[in-house]
């Protein structure tokens, strides 16, 4: 038969079976390419299969708060680890309770332990204070003046680093901004000056659902967020005395930052040791946001963004106060973005800002922005964590397990080959080819997401795989039965291949759909390791779909045309002979009595 | 294949066939004893949760040149609960032993003293809890019944309610009968098992649809003939479906039940036996379900649709008629119009497709035409 004429208008309508077929071909190819170049040729596996790290942290207590430790607020805490390290639940990443007051946490291995340490450690309390005052980040000898607080104004975080840039280390003020001192005491004029601001009034709210971790204190108790004048002295002494340039000086500031209640007024030190601030009591809090997502900044320039978005009550809190802040002198219009005690970032404002966002912006990486913002998103842990032991443990499935269920899973894949060769001779080729490229595709994918979103394969998403294998070979086995019911009707392949087809996509379609909708909502509703085996399976219906509809039915129209399967060669798998196919249709559709359609039937 | 390949033709044209509906009471009855044995089985041994849900004791050992094999027997021996052993970095053993309060885990302390030779309290017991606590145990059950509701409705949209309630009992059906197995066969309950158990309830709904797509394209038109009743549709479609719901079961089966019996039995992969045997059952249950249950339900719901019931009196009295007759031939009559109809464009395909070989495959252009 003229097969080379009529591939360009093969009969069927079906367009060009193998431009399809090349697609997805350079598909496979730049994945595999994709896979050896990002240096991985194996899926991370989870830590049942492949061990991990363990880490094994301690609550620790809190002065003044000796009830924190207890079932409540630890498996909370279990909760939101469990999160943090396994945020889309293909991590397979543990964490459990060990007695009273210790956590372990398993990550696979492959997993940047320094990272997960971060992740896991980090309390995660978030607070916008307003600025009070800032000071370049040494010891401050003597008062000094802050031309970066007006530069702050414009650019919201080239405080620290202008006044790095120019030590002028007299006193005497400038035009445009104020010494230290009068810097402090503007802003507690303001406040005190203004009748309840929102401000304070904020802080009223806060302390009527104060934070768990918070401390508080006698200040506090007198609900007068504004510090009196001693206590502004003492502010600026404190100031004075803190040290944000060295690691242990930011440490011991960022911890005692941490302890301070919501409604105190405090110093801190900014990430960079740059320039140390104090603060006004919390105006938004942590809990006010509702999610976090780090994004990149092309059109300003500011490289990475943690972008936050409030919850409705942020929301309005936090129009109130920048609307405040903006009618500010500088720094007075700053706000601090404080993380566990530590100045993230210090935007100026100079509108309310409405809408319900708000970015911290600074110095972030890639990587550093996505840690925060999945940090944030996840909340607060209830307690502050230390950590005890961090090790390396062993598979808890041990090898030789790995390697029997291998061995057993290559029979059960021979045993498969032997039963598809038996039945379908040559059909079993297209088969055998689609599952491969199937394997070939589920594989890559698998190495590919290992690295991008930390995908780890465990025990279960193996047997997953396993019988997915049953799942693909159906969509095959349907279509197959399609084409063989069609030749038993009288048709020649070549129109078999192309009738059979639209009823068996439905089939796989409306049959994945099913397997897909599964994958979905689990996907969405649960967490953890039901997460990873949503994913899983979601991943192999799409794989599946994709090959059947990309490859096996090209395949099968190129396949067609060749004369050893066209002409129904005993050893074809379509022998019509074999199949028990009627004489052909056209001699019985002209008899009146035609034999019963079974399709109908 | 000879044999089987006219097997499938003299299936596929209902020239032979099994009365899967017609003896349904039969398989009802089996699957009725099946799943109240499953129940009772549940009842009587409930199931043994595994670390991940029950929490338990972890036993830490100093440094050791026991090997994790001879530490997981002694532990499992002395505990009579599976154990989870881990060697950490610095030569430590880490043992988790499910279902052990810290007193009651002294026993275990000992042997591990003796078999590392080491004095007992140089063995840390520790509580550890579930790690997979209320909360992720919760948030499945939610995702498992939103699951059920919108599987329900969409083959309620894209099927009709009859077939998506009968696959809603297939799959219970399905999941009961696992489940019992485990109570019955003590296998520990861990995350693993748990997502076995999922994995069994995609497949199941997956090869009722297919199976279900059948049925709903054998009976398209069905109230426009007088041929067969619906129950008599079902049947034949099962039976036209039945090479392909074999060869599926066969392929799914095969590597899972290599895992179960060679992995697991042989090579004594412990945990993969969990696994694999509730795949194993699952698999075959779901295969069995959309066949032998859901199929038969939904021709059992079907029959009590005024419609069909019509339909089946219509059909006695065709058949009366064409018995008194004596007609052979005579049941076609109201079909060729449809037959007809759904055939037009196939006819077309089939004379184009048989032509270019008789002409040289010139001057047809009927190909584009498609």
């Amino acid at each position: 038969m003229a097969a080379p004429k009529k591939g360009r208008r093969s009969p069927g309508g079906q367009g060009r079976p193998g431009r399809v077929l090349a697609l997805i071909l350079i598909a496979m190819v730049a994945l595999v390419g994709g896979m050896f170049a990002s240096g991985r040729t194996t899926p991370r596996l989870g830590i049942d299969l492949a061990g991990g790290t363990s880490f094994t942290l301690k609550a620790k207590n809190e002065p003044g708060k000796p009830n924190a430790i207890n079932e409540t607020n630890m498996n909370t805490a279990v909760g939101i680890i469990e999160r943090r390290v396994n945020g889309l639940g293909v991590t397979e990443a543990e964490v459990q309770t060990q007695g009273r007051d210790h956590i372990v946490v398993n990550i696979p291995k492959g997993t940047n332990a320094e990272q997960a340490r971060q992740q896991v450690g980090t309390t995660a309390k978030l607070a916008f204070r307003p600025v009070l005052s800032i000071a370049a980040g040494g010891k401050t000898p003597e008062q000094q003046p802050s031309p970066g607080a007006s530069a702050g104004s414009k650019d919201k975080n080239d405080a620290g680093k202008d006044e790095k840039g120019k030590p002028s280390g007299s006193p005497s003020p400038s035009a445009s901004s104020s010494t230290q001192g009068r810097a402090v005491t503007d802003a507690l004029k303001a406040d005190g000056a203004s009748t309840p601001t929102p401000v304070a009034s904020d802080g009223k709210d806060d302390k009527a659902k104060d934070d768990k971790g918070a401390k508080k204190d006698d200040k506090s108790k007198q609900d007068a967020p504004t510090p009196s004048p001693a206590d502004t002295a003492a502010l600026q002494k404190k100031l004075d005395a803190l040290d944000c340039t060295t690691k242990e000086g930011r440490a011991a500031a960022n911890e005692a930052a941490a302890r301070a209640g919501d409604n105190e007024t405090i110093v801190a030190c900014k990430k960079d040791g740059s320039a140390k601030e104090i603060l006004g009591p919390v105006s938004v809090q942590g809990t006010d946001v509702s999610s976090a997502s780090a994004v990149f900044d092309s059109q300003q320039g500011r490289g990475w963004l943690v972008q936050l978005k409030f919850t409705g009550g942020g929301s309005k809190k936090f129009a109130n106060v920048t609307g405040q802040l903006a009618t500010k002198p500088s720094p007075q219009n700053q706000f601090a973005i404080v993380l566990d005690g530590e100045v993230v970032s210090d935007p100026s404002v100079s509108s309310s800002i409405a809408g319900g966002q708000a970015e911290i912006s600074g110095g972030f990486t890639q990587t550093s922005a996505r840690d925060l913002a999945n940090v944030l998103s996840y909340g607060s842990l209830p307690l502050s964590f230390g950590i005890d032991t961090q090790t390396t443990v062993t598979a808890a499935l041990g090898g030789e397990q790995l390697r029997a269920g291998l061995i057993a899973g290559a029979i059960g894949l021979a045993l498969v080959i032997v039963y598809l060769v038996a039945y379908y001779r040559g059909l079993a080729l297209v088969a055998l080819a689609s599952l491969l490229c199937s394997a070939i595709l589920t594989y890559t994918i698998m190495v590919l997401l290992g690295q991008a979103i930390g995908f780890a394969l465990n025990l279960p998403a193996v047997c997953g795989a396993i019988v997915a294998i049953g799942i693909t070979a159906d969509s095959f086995i349907v279509y197959f039965e399609r084409i063989r019911d069609e030749i038993r009707e009288g048709r020649t392949l070549r129109p078999a291949v192309e009738r059979g087809w639209p009823r068996a996509r439905r089939t796989i379609l409306v049959s994945d759909f099913v397997s897909f909708l599964a994958a979905a909502v689990l996907f969405i509703v649960t967490v953890g390791k039901v997460q990873g085996f949503a994913f899983t399976l979601g991943l192999t219906t799409l794989l599946d779909v994709v090959v059947v509809f990309f490859f096996t039915k090209p395949l099968m129209t190129l396949l067609a045309r060749r004369k050893f399967f066209a002409n129904g060669h005993p050893w074809s798998g379509l022998d019509p002979k074999r199949l028990g196919a009627k004489p052909p249709l056209r001699a019985s559709r002209r008899r009146p009595s035609a034999p019963v359609d079974p399709k109908e039937a | 294949m000879s044999k089987l390949g006219t097997l499938g033709a003299r299936l596929y044209r209902g020239e032979v066939g099994y009365d899967f509906v017609g003896k349904r009471k039969i398989w009802y009855g089996i699957s009725i004893l099946i799943t109240i044995t499953a129940i009772v089985g549940l009842a009587v041994r409930s199931l043994n949760m595994g670390i991940e849900f029950s929490g338990g004791a972890v036993f830490t050992t100093p440094k050791t040149s026991v090997s994790v094999a001879a530490a997981q027997k002694t532990a499992e021996d002395a505990a009579g609960h599976p154990a989870i052993v881990q060697k950490l970095g610095n030569g430590t053993l880490r043992i988790q032993v499910s279902d052990l309060s810290t007193e009651k885990s002294i026993p275990t302390q000992k042997a591990l003293a003796k078999k590392l030779d080491v004095p007992q309290d140089k063995i840390n017991t520790d509580l550890v809890g579930p790690s997979w606590g209320d909360q992720i145990a919760n948030k499945a059950w939610t995702g498992l019944a939103v699951f059920m509701i919108l599987v329900v409705i969409y083959l309620a949209i894209a099927f009709e309610w009859r077939m998506a309630l009968a696959a809603l009992v297939a799959l219970l059906h399905d999941l009961t009968i696992t489940v019992g197995v485990y109570a019955l066969v003590g296998f520990e309950v861990t995350p693993g098992t748990v997502i076995g158990l999922l994995t069994i309830l995609g497949y199941s709904l997956y090869d009722t649809v297919v199976v279900f797509d059948g049925l709903k394209e054998a009976s398209k038109d069905i109230t426009k003939q007088t041929r067969w009743t619906y129950s008599e549709i079902a049947n034949r479609s099962l039976n036209g479906t039945l090479v392909r719901s074999i060869n599926t079961t066969v392929v799914a089966l095969l590597p899972v039940a290599a895992l179960l019996f060679i992995g697991g039995g042989f090579l004594g992969a412990g945990m993969l036996n969990d696994i694999s045997l509730a795949l194993f059952v699952g698999l075959a249950a779901g295969a069995y379900s959309s066949i032998f249950i859901a199929t038969p339900l939904v021709a059992d719901f079907k029959e009590r649709d005024p419609q069909m019931r019509a339909l089946a009196k219509r059909v006695a009295a065709k058949r009366a008629a064409t018995a008194k007759a004596e007609g052979g031939a005579e049941p076609e009559d109201e079909r060729p119009d449809v037959q007809d109809a759904s055939d037009d464009t196939a006819t077309a395909g089939i004379v184009h497709q048989a032509s270019p070989r008789n002409r040289g495959g010139r001057g047809r252009p009927s190909g584009k035409r498609r």
